[in-house]
């Protein structure tokens, strides 16, 4: 459904160069790797973000319903939250539904800045489903979160993943425990410009903890 | 209420200190004008006299009715233009190439030169006044709100291309509250400066107007005429102030408040 071809050319500031590979419906990649190396880069590429990156790089990203959940909640602060939901194209029955789906609700009537940052990524997230997305984005969805509203995320968005087969997911992560509950493949984000050291599934025994091992390697430390 | 928003309660002054100065060049002007005795400089209760005849002749309404129009117009067009040329110097940066020479000629090009210019091209008529008012603010409007374009939020913008917004919902929803404190600052600065420039529009080609009525004060210096015109028009532009824009600013700034933030 979706192919990357990236090469160096397509940026002006080569961060990224060599990745060549194909998403299928159905994945559920891990994007691992250094940070600064370029994991958000390339997911603002697939999301359209990036002007420098050609369609002819990432080919069918047009056709999809992409639903993309930042680092920020990126959500309109002066709007409530089932207002900032109705905005991708749903009736507030609706979008009080995606809120109650991720747990919030009767919370539609809050404003974004008045939730924990937790809630307010659940909301987001919420505004991530409203558009029936086919290619699903994650940036660092649990970063900053206590471990217990980070591993309650977690399950939400296996949850969805598991009634949505067909829905494919990449989620940027630091962390390789991350990957062993969502992910059915890998990919691994590393080298100057940054290529796809690794792409493929994580059945492959001790995968995660020897990528956790580079990761975590004194001369990678930053 | 927050404890914070208390503290600040706290660190205001009392407010009769807001009652000390002007009662007191009040007191001052009656004072010099009492000890002058001269009808170069009206007691207040002259002033006050004047405008309670003015406005029972009718003088007053219809003049400062007429001045109204003009500043009500003359802001609304250079209100809008100065907002469309300032959204599109700050969101491109060619265009902010090509009109910015231009930009900063017109910023220094005095109120008069333009009001002559536009008299002597297009006559003494209602439409060069109020292009002459228009030309003088819309670089003025345009330079705040490019300021305001320029500081548009790039992650918003994301947000927004992501989730296919239409031109129309990433004006409204994301571009305007954004800009919104940018457009008050213009409006605010817009109409203080509008209506100065109205009156000597007024003063030097119209037949109404509180311009037109300071000019015949002028021409006889009937300064108790000038005093009651320039304080009638004064208050004009406060009720405008309390009434309406006080109002829009309090009601569209509320959610910068939370009023029960959940940590």
């Amino acid at each position: 459904m979706l192919e990357l071809r990236i090469t160096g050319r397509d940026f002006t500031q080569p961060v990224l160069g060599g990745i060549a590979t194909v998403v299928e419906a159905g994945d559920r990649i891990c994007l691992l790797g250094p940070s600064g190396i370029g994991k958000t880069t390339l997911l603002n590429a697939i999301a359209g973000l990036d002007p420098v990156v050609s369609d002819s790089a990432i080919i069918g990203r047009r056709a999809l319903r992409i639903g993309y959940l930042f680092q920020e909640h990126r959500l309109l602060p002066w709007r409530s939250l089932t207002a900032n939901i109705e905005l991708v194209g749903v009736s507030p029955r609706e979008a009080e539904e995606y809120l109650a789906r991720v747990g919030l609700a009767g919370y539609g009537h809050y404003l974004p800045d008045q939730l924990s940052l937790g809630m307010a990524r659940r909301a987001a997230l919420a505004r991530c489903l409203a558009i029936k997305p086919q290619l699903l984005l994650l940036d660092e969805p649990f970063a900053s979160l206590d471990p217990v509203m980070a591993n309650e995320l977690k399950q939400l968005i296996v949850a969805i993943l598991d009634a949505n087969p067909a829905m494919a997911m990449i989620c940027v992560t630091h962390d390789g425990g991350d990957a062993a509950t969502l992910a059915n493949r890998l990919w691994y984000l590393d080298g100057k410009p940054a290529q796809l050291l690794w792409d493929g599934a994580t059945e492959e025994q001790g995968l995660v903890e020897s990528l956790l091992e580079t990761l975590r390697s004194p001369e990678r430390a930053d | 209420m927050t404890s914070g928003e208390g503290a600040f309660k706290r660190g205001r002054p009392p407010i009769w200190v807001y009652w000390i100065v002007l009662p007191s060049v009040l007191v001052l002007w009656a004072l010099i004008s009492w000890l002058m005795q001269s009808p170069l400089l009206p007691s207040p209760l002259d002033v006050l006299d004047t405008l309670m005849r003015e406005a029972s002749s009718g003088d007053l309404w219809y003049h400062l009715s007429a001045t109204l129009r003009r500043v009500v117009l003359a802001f609304f067009l250079a209100m809008s233009l100065g907002a469309l040329i300032g959204l599109a110097m700050g969101r491109s940066t060619v265009i902010n190439a090509l009109f910015d020479p231009l930009l900063v000629l017109l910023l220094n090009l005095p109120a008069l030169v333009t009001i002559i210019l536009m008299y002597v091209w297009l006559g003494l008529v209602e439409s060069a006044a109020i292009m002459a008012v228009v030309i003088n603010k819309v670089p003025n409007v345009a330079v705040t709100i490019r300021e305001g374009a320029r500081s548009l939020d790039f992650r918003l913008e994301g947000m927004a291309t992501v989730y296919r917004f239409s031109r129309w919902q990433r004006f409204r929803e994301v571009w305007v509250p954004q800009l919104f404190p940018y457009l008050m600052a213009a409006t605010r600065g817009g109409l203080a400066l509008i209506w100065k420039i109205v009156l000597v529009v007024e003063l030097l080609g119209r037949s109404s107007g509180v311009g037109f009525q300071l000019q015949l004060a002028f021409q006889i210096f009937d300064v108790a005429t000038i005093l009651a015109y320039s304080l009638a028009f004064i208050a004009v532009v406060q009720l405008i102030e309390l009434a309406i824009l006080q109002p829009l600013e309090r009601r569209s700034s509320r959610w910068r408040q939370p009023e029960n933030a959940h940590a």
